[in-house]
């Protein structure tokens, strides 16, 4: 039987199975360009204009870490640049495509059933691997021919367009490595999104080096993110770098194939452990059961959180000082831009926007695991013993609740002391950023909230709290650019955070954020004591 | 009738999910310190019947009383007594067996060590593996276990030997044996395995698309039906197919097969005795065949409503 026997039934499966998914990620995407020519068109409709907003935005580092380098002042520039962070949702949702078909499958046991059939061992990794790359493929080409559309020109609308392709085809088959390592999709996952987590931070760092003109600017190559961005869309393309990004996918997917040939079917490279024969003595009550399934993902959150938050902390005096070094132009340029308190704190507001999202993410991703103890059938028997429905709730919550907490004065701690030993200030920074870091939390309890309250009301949608949230940082991000009204920008809870460190204070909006968070859980946990359990 | 006695009582449950009724008023007794069958073919309503028994969902209509109790508002009084073993079990994959079976024994608040020492050895069970890597007939003693070495009064098993090989299947036996001769506690049995049910239970209901369509003790289910007869006669059997309650009558030179109903049994035999019986071999109903009848008209019934549709 041929190595890929049945891989062609398999695409249509997958294709099948992913049917609305797929195409409506597509379409989302190849928008989201389109939607910047036209408020780039609008809002700085001269040449001279969009070289005004060019020397503002080049040198503010929020910008260069979510966009990339901006090369210049044309539209196509602008648009590519701005842009930028659309490679990182490409990205992550290639990942967590292939896993979900090659890993999640085959952990449920649906991988045996259809290896069982006429299909060969590679065939279901093949499929999603075509389907995946595939999709990057015609988002890129689809993206390139809607900005040919809008009157940008061709070369760089495809090298834009083929920057998408690039990140979704390199991260589709990351996924396929990380898939064969664990047992279980969620360490698949999470290692996974670390690589992203990586790539994004060493993308940022490299760019940062390359606009200021000083340091490491060749550390965005060792980035499939990176590659995206030197493809130079509009900007004199460099279509070489095409053959390095499919030499690197080729080299991934031999690599998933080789661990593949060399592991058993629902094996992973990381093999299982015997545990003890007896539960140890504190293995006696709900809490003790939830702490054992959250332990390991929050400890390996908290320290990712404190190693992201040095990494943070000690690239902000640097920066601070490049910037420094970049000119009097540059300096005027950010004083106009009249963004609150010092260059250093443009830097660090911002990152702690996005460390609020994550943390969000996590919170999400805690009660899901509540959720799946449900969907999978193992509350089933706890609640068939004289544990109340409440405490089996409540035990989880402690985590959900807590554990981003952890994460917040982790990170805060983290990039306090690293960034306070370089200024020779540590009790002022460590405060500092802890505070700026701990204002994320009422934000990141509301979507701990809206988690919640779909968990007791209608359980099968909880998932969907990544999407919440996913649109509440868009609308706050991109809100601006499209001149939507003010309302709905104000949609975006993460736009009533204080902008700490730097910004102004104010407790209102906290406490607001709090109650309505409080409110959310309560009704969950009063339509859960109500409903059918499990439902699925 | 509801009597202190019953462990079970349900009358006219009625459960709905979206537009399917699972439920449609069904009807389960269950005494105390006996060993019950539960009986009906898959996505009958034995499930959803047991989540109802164990306060996880709420009945639409009808009543349902568990150890004198109402299993929705006493829930968690109600649990201490009992223990539960799921059809479908999945355990925390990173979880020993061994942790398991003992954080679900204290959280009900009892589990007897030596015995489930014991069990695990009957039941040639590692419970050092973590829950991810046991095999689905493994979880399956994990749970039994869980459930057997605890003093629980009534002990609730849907389906409980799904996975298991035959030799474990007979361990499982040879234990709701013993727990039946002791006498002092009460076993609500799901299955579809009609072996099972027939060596292990007192009385048996059977159920089919959510309603109660037989109940009773083995030998009162086989009064209402029909008795198998393989007879040798030294002569014709005049007038047999003719007689009301014989079916399937089959001769063969002086051989005559037929099966035939309770109440027609003694006056076929007084057929044959005329005719001269030179050898007879009679075989009692068995559960199959009880079950089986009730199966295939809901079979036959599910082809006309399709045949209906197709029109």
């Amino acid at each position: 039987m041929n190595a890929f026997a049945g891989t062609g039934k398999l695409i249509r499966l997958v294709l099948r199975r992913d049917r609305v998914l797929l195409p409506l990620w597509v379409a989302f995407i190849c928008m989201i360009p389109v939607v910047f020519v036209g408020a780039f068109t609008g809002a700085y409709p001269t040449a001279e204009a969009r070289q005004h907003y060019y020397e503002t935005s080049v040198h503010t580092r929020a910008f260069t870490i979510a966009y990339g380098v901006l090369n210049g002042s044309s539209l196509g520039e602008l648009v590519a640049w701005r842009s930028g962070f659309v490679t990182f949702m490409v990205a992550l949702f290639a990942l967590l495509t292939v896993i979900r078909h090659t890993r999640t499958e085959e952990a449920a046991g649906r991988r045996e059933l259809v290896g069982a059939t006429a299909v060969s061992r590679h065939a279901d990794l093949a499929a999603t691997l075509i389907v995946t790359c595939g999709a990057a493929l015609v988002l890129g080409v689809a993206s390139a021919l809607a900005l040919i559309g809008q009157g940008l020109p061709a070369a760089g609308s495809l090298a834009l367009g083929l920057g998408f392709t690039v990140a979704g085809c390199v991260f589709g088959a990351i996924g396929a490595v990380t898939a064969q390592l664990t047992t279980g999709a969620g360490g698949a996952r999470a290692i996974g999104i670390s690589t992203l987590g990586a790539a994004i931070l060493l993308r940022g760092v490299g760019d940062v080096a390359a606009q200021s003109g000083d340091g490491p600017a060749w550390v965005t190559w060792l980035t499939p993110l990176g590659w995206a961005e030197a493809l130079r869309p509009y900007s004199g393309e460099r279509w070489w770098v095409l053959a390095l990004a499919a030499g690197a996918v080729l080299a991934l997917i031999v690599l998933a194939v080789a661990l593949s040939e060399r592991r058993d079917l629902g094996a992973g490279m990381f093999q299982a452990r015997l545990g003890p024969a007896a539960a140890g003595p504190r293995l006696r009550s709900p809490l003790a059961l939830a702490w054992r399934l959250h332990r390991g993902p929050l400890i390996s959150r908290l320290a990712g959180l404190a190693l992201v938050g040095l990494v943070v902390g000690a690239m902000s005096a640097s920066l601070g000082t490049l910037m420094d070094n970049s000119g009097a132009a540059a300096r005027e340029a950010l004083a106009r831009l009249g963004g609150p308190g010092t260059l250093v704190d443009q830097f660090l507001a911002p990152m702690m926007t996005m460390l609020g999202l994550v943390s969000a993410g996590f919170a999400i991703q805690a009660a899901l695991l509540l959720r799946n103890e449900e969907r999978d059938g193992r509350a089933e028997p706890l609640l068939a013993t004289p544990v109340r429905r409440l405490r089996w709730a409540g035990s989880h919550f402690a985590f959900i609740l807590l554990g981003p907490a952890l994460g917040l004065i982790a990170f805060g701690t983290a990039a306090g002391l690293a960034h306070g030993l370089n200024t020779g200030d540590v009790a002022r920074e460590l405060s500092r950023l802890l505070a700026a870091a701990l204002v994320q939390l009422p934000v990141v309890w509301v979507f701990t909230g809206v988690a919640f309250a779909l968990f007791g009301l209608l359980p099968r949608l909880v998932a969907g709290t990544f999407a919440v949230a996913m649109v509440s940082m868009l609308l706050g991000w991109v809100g601006q650019e499209l001149q939507l009204d003010q309302w709905v920008i104000n949609l975006s809870v993460f736009e009533h955070v204080p902008k700490l460190p730097g910004g102004v204070m104010t407790a209102t909006p906290l406490i607001v954020m709090t109650v309505v968070a409080a409110a959310l859980v309560a009704a969950g946990l009063a339509g859960f004591t109500r409903r059918d359990m499990p439902t699925t | 009738m509801m009597t202190e006695t019953d462990a079970i009582s349900i009358a006219g449950l009625v459960k709905s999910f979206g537009p399917a009724r699972a439920l449609n008023g069904l009807d389960l007794v269950v005494r105390t310190g006996e060993v019950h069958g539960f009986l009906g073919p898959n996505g009958a309503g034995k499930s959803t019947t047991i989540r109802i028994l164990l306060g996880l969902m709420r009945p639409d209509a009808g009543t349902a009383r568990l150890l004198g109790g109402d299993p929705w508002t006493q829930t968690a009084e109600l649990h201490r007594r009992l223990a539960y073993v799921p059809g479908d079990v999945t355990l925390w994959p990173n979880l020993s067996g061994g942790e398991a079976i003992d954080l679900l024994g204290r959280l009900r608040g009892s589990l007897d060590r030596r015995r489930r020492d014991e069990l695990i050895e009957r039941f040639d069970l590692d419970p050092r593996k973590k829950g991810r890597t046991y095999s689905k007939g493994n979880r399956q003693k994990v749970a039994l276990v869980a459930a057997l070495a605890s003093d629980a009064e009534l002990l609730i098993l849907d389906e409980p030997t799904s996975g298991l090989d035959p030799l474990m299947e007979e361990v499982f036996r040879q234990t709701i044996q013993e727990v039946r001769r002791a006498g002092d506690r009460t076993v609500l049995l799901s299955s579809h395995i009609l072996s099972e049910v027939e060596a292990l239970c007192d009385r048996i209901t059977i159920i089919r698309d959510g309603r109660t369509v037989e109940t009773g003790t083995m030998a009162e289910l086989r009064h209402l039906t029909r008795t198998s007869i393989d007879a040798e006669l030294a002569g014709p059997p005049d007038g047999l197919a003719g007689l009301p309650g014989v079916h399937g009558l089959r001769a063969d030179g002086g051989r005559v097969r037929f099966s035939v109903d309770a109440a027609a049994l003694d006056l076929a035999l007084r057929h044959l005795t005329q005719a001269g019986v030179r050898s007879l071999v009679s075989r009692p109903p068995t559960l199959e065949e009880l079950f089986l009848r009730h199966y295939d008209r809901a079979t036959a019934n599910l082809k006309g409503r399709h045949a209906e549709a197709g029109r």
